[in-house]
């Protein structure tokens, strides 16, 4: 145990549990609101897009540190967007559409936004199941090929979010913003970038 | 439907609006210490007082009233912020006395109430209505008022008066929402001539038996309740009679998603989200949605021949 509170990974999978946390707080102490399922639905879909940024964050973040050990995370971090994603789309089901497969199928057919949020979904169920040592090693190139779908899966989240929402779009674009600047790090210039900033900032180091 | 029923919510199981009031004045009390003295008081003064000479009416319904808290604190009231907690949270800055609302436009004389004379002018009645969102959520409410037609019959529409357009208060100093352009300020809603004089339309002035608060749309605001709830305007102060249809706020905002009728119909979905069912508040199960929220029986004549889906 002593060892485990000294270990960064433990703390941040407990900073990752926090989200939950609260909810079960709030959903204890009648702090849910007039309209509980919508306070779930909305809470865990924020928080997979949060985790989904985080993860994303990861190789930038490594790349302006120099820090390679910041990758230990990245797997972590993923599978909790993962376990959110879980919970947002088991409480659509389950307590939104109350597992009535006709309206679901309707929903997911007809509705945009419902759609786009699906796809993304049964996109990240292949990541999560190679997320594994083992499954790393029998890809091999193929792994990396297959996980850059999380780009594709976390622009489908943003839109998910643009489309439902009635009218005020500030909130979905802040979070389109932060993933345009993730990705935009990712080209040659933004890696360019990153590298220049951290020989400025922190030659120190050496 | 409208035969007068027991209430089947125990009085004690509805929270009592003392306790209620008494949180949100300790809450209201830090926001303002929040806010220091850039408002001075906040004015919900009038909120919570009992309104007198309320006679019951036969606009009862057979299904549980959504408690008094829930109706304070989640709904939508754009001039305060977009969240369903905001005009719970920020509507203290609203100053619902002294207040008029002036009736102009086809009418043999333009007439400016001011609010009390308002509260005088014909009897007030209780009448409890479902409440249908279009985001998918309702709720059974209380209201008190009295029907839109009795302001009207007063301003004595002229021959040319054909639709009727309710225009909010704008001020964004009482309203911090409006600081945001997320719609076009003032808030518009509007009503066909036939529609605004029919019984069902109500003006409220009071919920569960007391002086509207201010998140609620004080002190005076629109109840119609067989359409989607943002076309029961809220804080009016301007009431128009106009010979075309108005160009309401949502209309202007989404003309692809919300229509000048935008009455409550489960067969014609938004264009993103379906209207079949909603969340009854309190409820954990959905509910189907009613055509016309419940009120066809009084309402559906006003539409015959006309394709719903093309009005929407």
């Amino acid at each position: 145990m002593g060892a485990d509170l000294r270990s960064p990974k433990f703390w941040v999978f407990g900073i990752c549990l926090l989200p939950l946390a609260r909810l079960i707080y709030l959903g204890g102490s009648g702090g849910l609101g007039a309209n509980p399922i919508e306070f779930i639905t909305r809470s865990t879909g924020t928080w997979t897009l949060v985790g989904l940024m985080v993860t994303l964050s990861v190789t930038p973040l490594r790349r302006l540190s120099g820090r390679a050990e910041f990758v230990r995370y990245r797997r972590m971090l993923g599978l909790f967007s993962f376990f959110y994603a879980c919970l947002h789309f088991v409480t659509y089901i389950w307590l939104d559409q109350f597992f009535d497969p006709a309206a679901i199928a309707r929903d997911i057919v007809k509705r945009p936004f419902i759609t786009v949020g699906f796809t993304a979904f049964v996109l990240l169920v292949p990541l999560a199941a190679t997320s594994t040592p083992a499954m790393m090693r029998r890809l091999g190139r193929r792994w990396q090929q297959l996980h850059r779908l999380v780009y594709a899966i976390a622009l489908l989240g943003v839109v998910h979010y643009l489309w439902l929402v009635k009218k005020d779009l500030t909130t979905p674009l802040i979070y389109g913003g932060v993933l345009v600047l993730l990705l935009a790090l990712r080209l040659q210039w933004g890696v360019i970038l990153l590298q220049a900033a951290r020989t400025r900032f922190a030659p120190a180091r050496y | 439907m409208l035969i007068r029923q027991p209430d089947d919510i125990l009085p004690s199981e509805i929270t009592p609006p003392e306790i209620y009031r008494e949180r949100r004045r300790f809450m209201q009390g830090m926001g303002a210490l929040a806010a220091g003295a850039a408002f001075g008081a906040t004015s919900d003064a009038h909120a919570g007082v009992k309104l007198a000479g309320v006679r019951a009416s036969d606009y009862q319904l057979d299904e549980a009233k959504t408690p008094y808290k829930d109706v304070t604190t989640y709904n939508n009231f754009y001039e305060f912020g977009v969240d369903k907690s905001d005009p719970a949270e920020y509507a203290g800055s609203l100053k619902p006395r002294p207040w008029t609302v002036t009736v102009e436009g086809a009418v043999k004389q333009s007439k400016t109430w001011d609010i009390d004379s308002l509260l005088k002018l014909a009897p007030l009645e209780e009448r409890v209505y479902r409440l249908r969102c279009v985001e998918g959520w309702s709720m059974v409410i209380p209201w008190v008022g009295f029907p839109l037609a009795e302001l009207l019959r007063r301003a004595e529409p002229t021959g040319n008066a054909r639709y009727v357009e309710f225009v909010s208060l704008h001020d964004p100093r009482q309203m911090p929402g409006q600081r945001s352009s997320v719609l076009d300020w003032p808030y518009v809603e509007g009503l066909r001539l036939d529609e605004a004089m029919h019984p069902l339309t109500l003006l409220a002035m009071g919920l569960y038996g007391e002086v509207l608060p201010n998140q609620n749309g004080a002190p005076i605001r629109l109840v119609v309740p067989w359409k989607y709830g943002f076309k029961s305007a809220k804080s009016i102060v301007k009431i128009r009679l106009v010979e075309k249809p108005p160009l309401t706020a949502w209309m202007k905002a989404a003309p692809a998603e919300y229509g000048f009728y935008s009455n409550v119909n489960p067969q014609v979905d938004h264009p993103r989200w379906s209207q079949a069912k909603e969340r009854r508040i309190g409820e954990f199960f959905k509910r189907d949605t009613l055509m016309f929220n419940g009120y066809g029986n009084q309402v559906a004549q006003l539409y015959r021949g006309m394709d719903l889906k093309k009005f929407f």
